[in-house]
């Protein structure tokens, strides 16, 4: 049986975790502005999705079956990053290195996914110059896939440190932090999903 | 290798090079003081890398005053410019020139002059209201500030090397797009801009959480100071404009830099998009400047007339109204791009419900006035001027409300002095205000009266002659931006009016400068050695002036509104105070790296160099991933030390 902590150790765990509860909360915050910052290209894509400018619209240039793919991979991650953060509450490192490896290598799968339609369209002389649709798709499905890679940045960095340093309380708090923005980026995948590949169809 | 960038892009012609030596000269004359007296390790020890919340309080307001200056030079001389350029005359500056010239006036004073004032001192009081030791996240602070400041350094930089943009202070397209600007003056606009509206983004996030985290024990919503309750509100609006003003600029940049069709004339770009874009964040802006100069006059006038606040629910929901409804009206700005009847309806009626929430506010700061014991000092100066401006600049944002009555003004001199009334008269008097009424919390004595008087007539009555003919040019069918007009239209005669107005409030700043020396050189006279010179009512005046870098050696109690005063009313206990050990951030230099690596990026974007762009981020990314890594970021101060600073025995 574990001894009943000491006041003095209660007073110094409720810091503790009202110092971790306080940055949590700031990345929520945070969260928000960066989903304000898609709201805006959201807009923007709402605004200029017809203007192709007589160049191609969307139902000429998405594959569905390959978007859906990355939907798959995608949605497996934010599962997978799950079971990563769940691990890290129960200290288990090897654990944490297995799911968010897994992860890792699900967000490295969809971002070249990404990558590998850009440069279709990209050759095909459908770049970002050839109409304002296209440059609201590429900026906004972009800016996703730079946050994507940054959050890959982010774990890469946990890793290598869990892996070396083990898990403490303050790496848990960070890898907690990273499953949120991974949770957000999948969200707000849902919608680019939804709004810029589904609704390409609807003219 | 170098972009765009060569020695053409030094030589900008005679007036500019005047600008370029003031700017040469005086950092010369900085550097040379400093070396002179051996404080260049001072002033990295102590300032640069602090991350003491009261310190970073103080260089944004050093940032802001600067700025002031040359925000105030660039008013006279586009006052200068329209009162001499008439008929066979082209005044001292080219077109060219002095489209660069308002562009950067409105664009300093907004960014760089009152916001750097804002958070100043938000920074340096709103911790000490709630009873706080420090703000949520003190490096992220340091970062905030850092790039705010490599955004002011960019702008400036813009005098040195190449132009400045042309194209007004919210850069409209298609004039903003490539086409027509092809320089690097819109560039820098974009740049600076980004830059330090990242740094106000993460202001917002951090003080929004400190106000909801770190409160006294005690300090309920309903309990908290009203500035504290506006900087809420403020850090809300933040919180919600910014990341659409990054995103906005963004657009534009891609636009520029990468050939993308979001704003362009052709390409199927919508250039009315970007104006509806940035104004939904352009117009919350206006209400993150004024609603803490509101806190300000709430504070000023409850301590002056040695009352509580009148009706302090109402202000508070007066202050949410005002939050809410400021996302409601953006479109106001631009009644004549042709939505139609019914949507300008809306807009225009949504803007005059502000007008309520807002009487509400003057009328409850007018009955806290009412049969309160007023002590008539310059903070109360600044209110009543304030009352009277900013009533007569209510009253014509209403009527230009009317859409009907904003399609004849819209983008006259009328506007002009319209949203100059508002921010002069609501904005900078208030923050004059809470400059003069907190000065001695920062630096521990009070600013000479009497100076203080002289700088507040000169700029109530500088600021009528500037802005009252503006008025009336308007109304006669003056448009902004004139570099020229011809002499046939009689405007010549306000304009001089106008002119000799932006001398006057230039003698008040004078007078301010003056009134900072002389208070400095009487200091002995003027010191404050309680803590409380005003009979203050919040817990900024329960710690000593200035505060010791812990704020509060004992966490002050909380139980009512007006904590301090209530707790004055109490008895004293007798009892020995029992110290506690203080843990403190350390200072550390990654904030001032990162706003380096931000200048770098932003240089080399503007310019086109290629490869040093990347270089530039990697290494805020380097220094971000550096920083993480360092997990022994407090230091201690122990008990037996806050006892020695304490009895005054050692600073």
């Amino acid at each position: 049986m574990t001894k009943p902590l000491t006041t003095d150790e209660l007073a110094a765990v409720t810091e503790q975790q009202a110092a971790a509860a306080k940055t949590i909360f700031g990345f929520w915050v945070y969260l928000m502005t960066d989903c304000v910052l898609f709201a805006t290209l959201f807009a923007t894509f709402a605004v200029l999705r017809n203007n192709t400018f007589g160049g191609p619209a969307g139902n000429e240039l998405f594959s569905l079956p390959f978007v859906l793919i990355e939907t798959l991979v995608l949605l497996t991650s934010s599962f997978t990053v799950g079971l990563g953060v769940l691990a890290a509450r129960r200290r288990d490192r090897n654990q944490v290195l297995l799911f968010f490896g897994i992860t890792m290598l699900l967000g490295i799968f969809f971002l070249t996914m990404e990558l590998t339609e850009f440069h279709k369209l990209y050759v095909e002389g459908n770049s970002w110059r050839r109409s304002g649709f296209l440059s609201a798709f590429f900026t906004l499905v972009g800016t996703h896939g730079l946050h994507i890679a940054s959050g890959l940045l982010w774990m890469a960095i946990m890793m290598l440190r869990t892996a070396r340093h083990g898990l403490t309380d303050l790496s848990i708090k960070r890898l907690t932090m990273l499953s949120m923005f991974w949770h957000f980026l999948d969200i707000i995948w849902i919608f680019i999903f939804t709004v810029v590949y589904l609704m390409a169809g609807v003219v | 290798m170098w972009g765009r960038l060569n020695w053409h892009a030094f030589n900008n012609g005679l007036v500019a090079l005047g600008g370029q030596l003031t700017m040469l000269l005086a950092l010369l004359a900085v550097a040379a003081l400093l070396t002179y007296t051996h404080r260049w390790k001072w002033l990295w020890r102590e300032w640069l890398t602090s991350l003491d919340h009261k310190k970073i309080g103080i260089m944004y307001l050093a940032v802001a005053v600067l700025m002031m200056l040359r925000g105030l030079a660039d008013a006279a001389m586009v006052r200068t410019q329209q009162a001499t350029s008439v008929g066979s005359s082209h005044g001292f500056l080219s077109p060219d020139h002095f489209q660069q010239v308002f562009s950067a006036h409105g664009t300093i004073m907004i960014f760089f002059v009152a916001m750097g004032l804002m958070f100043g001192l938000i920074n340096l009081i709103m911790p000490l209201q709630i009873g706080s030791r420090d703000v949520a996240f003190p490096f992220l602070n340091s970062v905030s500030f850092w790039l705010f400041a490599s955004g002011m350094i960019l702008i400036n930089v813009s005098l040195l090397v190449g132009e400045f943009s042309a194209a007004g202070w919210l850069a409209y397209p298609p004039l903003s797009e490539l086409a027509y600007s092809p320089g690097v003056g819109v560039d820098y606009w974009i740049w600076a801009l980004q830059i330090a509206g990242v740094g106000s983004l993460l202001s917002g996030i951090n003080f929004l959480v400190t106000i909801l985290r770190m409160r006294r024990p005690g300090m309920t919503l309903m309990k908290m100071p009203l500035f504290t309750w506006s900087v809420l509100n403020a850090m809300v609006l933040v919180i919600f404009a910014f990341p659409v003003l990054t995103a906005t600029l963004l657009m534009l940049a891609l636009d520029r830099t990468l050939g993308m069709h979001f704003f362009t004339a052709g390409g199927g770009g919508n250039a009315m998009m970007y104006v509806n874009l940035i104004w939904a964040w352009g117009h919350p802006e206006v209400y993150i400047l004024v609603l803490p100069a509101f806190g300000i006059y709430s504070e000023v006038v409850a301590t002056f007339s040695r009352k509580p606040i009148f009706g302090y629910t109402s202000m508070v929901w007066a202050l949410m109204a005002i939050s809410f409804l400021s996302y409601t009206v953006w479109l106001h700005h631009f009644f004549t791009m042709g939505a139609g009847a019914d949507v300008n309806a809306f807009f225009g009626i949504t803007t005059m419900i502000i007008a309520i929430p807002t009487g509400v506010k003057i009328f409850n700061w007018l009955f806290t006035m009412y049969r309160g014991r007023i002590k008539f000092v310059t903070p109360m100066q600044w209110f009543l001027g304030f009352v009277v401006t900013f009533s007569l600049g209510g009253m014509a944002g209403v009527m230009m409300a009317v859409p009907a009555i904003d399609f004849q003004v819209h983008n006259s001199l009328f506007l002009v002095a319209h949203f100059h009334t508002m921010i002069v008269g609501g904005v900078v008097f208030g923050f004059f205000a809470g400059l003069t009424y907190w000065f001695p919390k920062f630096f521990g004595f009070r600013l000479n009266e009497r100076l203080g008087r002289y700088a507040f007539w000169c700029w109530f009555v500088g600021f009528l002659l500037a802005f009252v003919p503006l008025y009336i040019l308007g109304l006669m069918g003056a448009t902004r931006r004139l570099d020229h007009y011809d002499a046939s239209l009689g405007w010549q005669g306000l304009f001089i009016v106008a002119g000799i107005g932006v001398m006057v409030i230039i003698a008040g700043a004078g007078f301010q400068i003056l009134q900072l020396i002389v208070s400095i050189k009487q200091r002995n006279d003027n010191l404050d050695t309680t803590g409380d010179p005003w009979n203050g009512r919040t817990l900024e005046w329960a710690t000593t002036s200035p505060a010791p870098v812990y704020n509060f050696a004992l966490l002050p109690p909380v139980g009512e509104r007006d904590a301090f005063w209530a707790t004055k009313r109490r008895k004293k206990s007798d009892e020995e105070p029992v110290y506690e050990d203080i843990y403190l951030p350390k200072n550390s230099g990654f904030g001032f790296y990162i706003g380096v690596g931000s200048f770098i990026t932003g240089f080399a974007l503007i310019w086109h160099i290629w490869w040093l762009a990347p270089l530039g981020l990697l290494s805020v990314i380097a220094c971000i991933i550096i920083r993480s890594t360092d997990e022994d970021t407090e230091y201690r101060i122990s008990a037996a030390q806050v006892a020695k600073i304490e009895a005054g025995q050692e600073v």
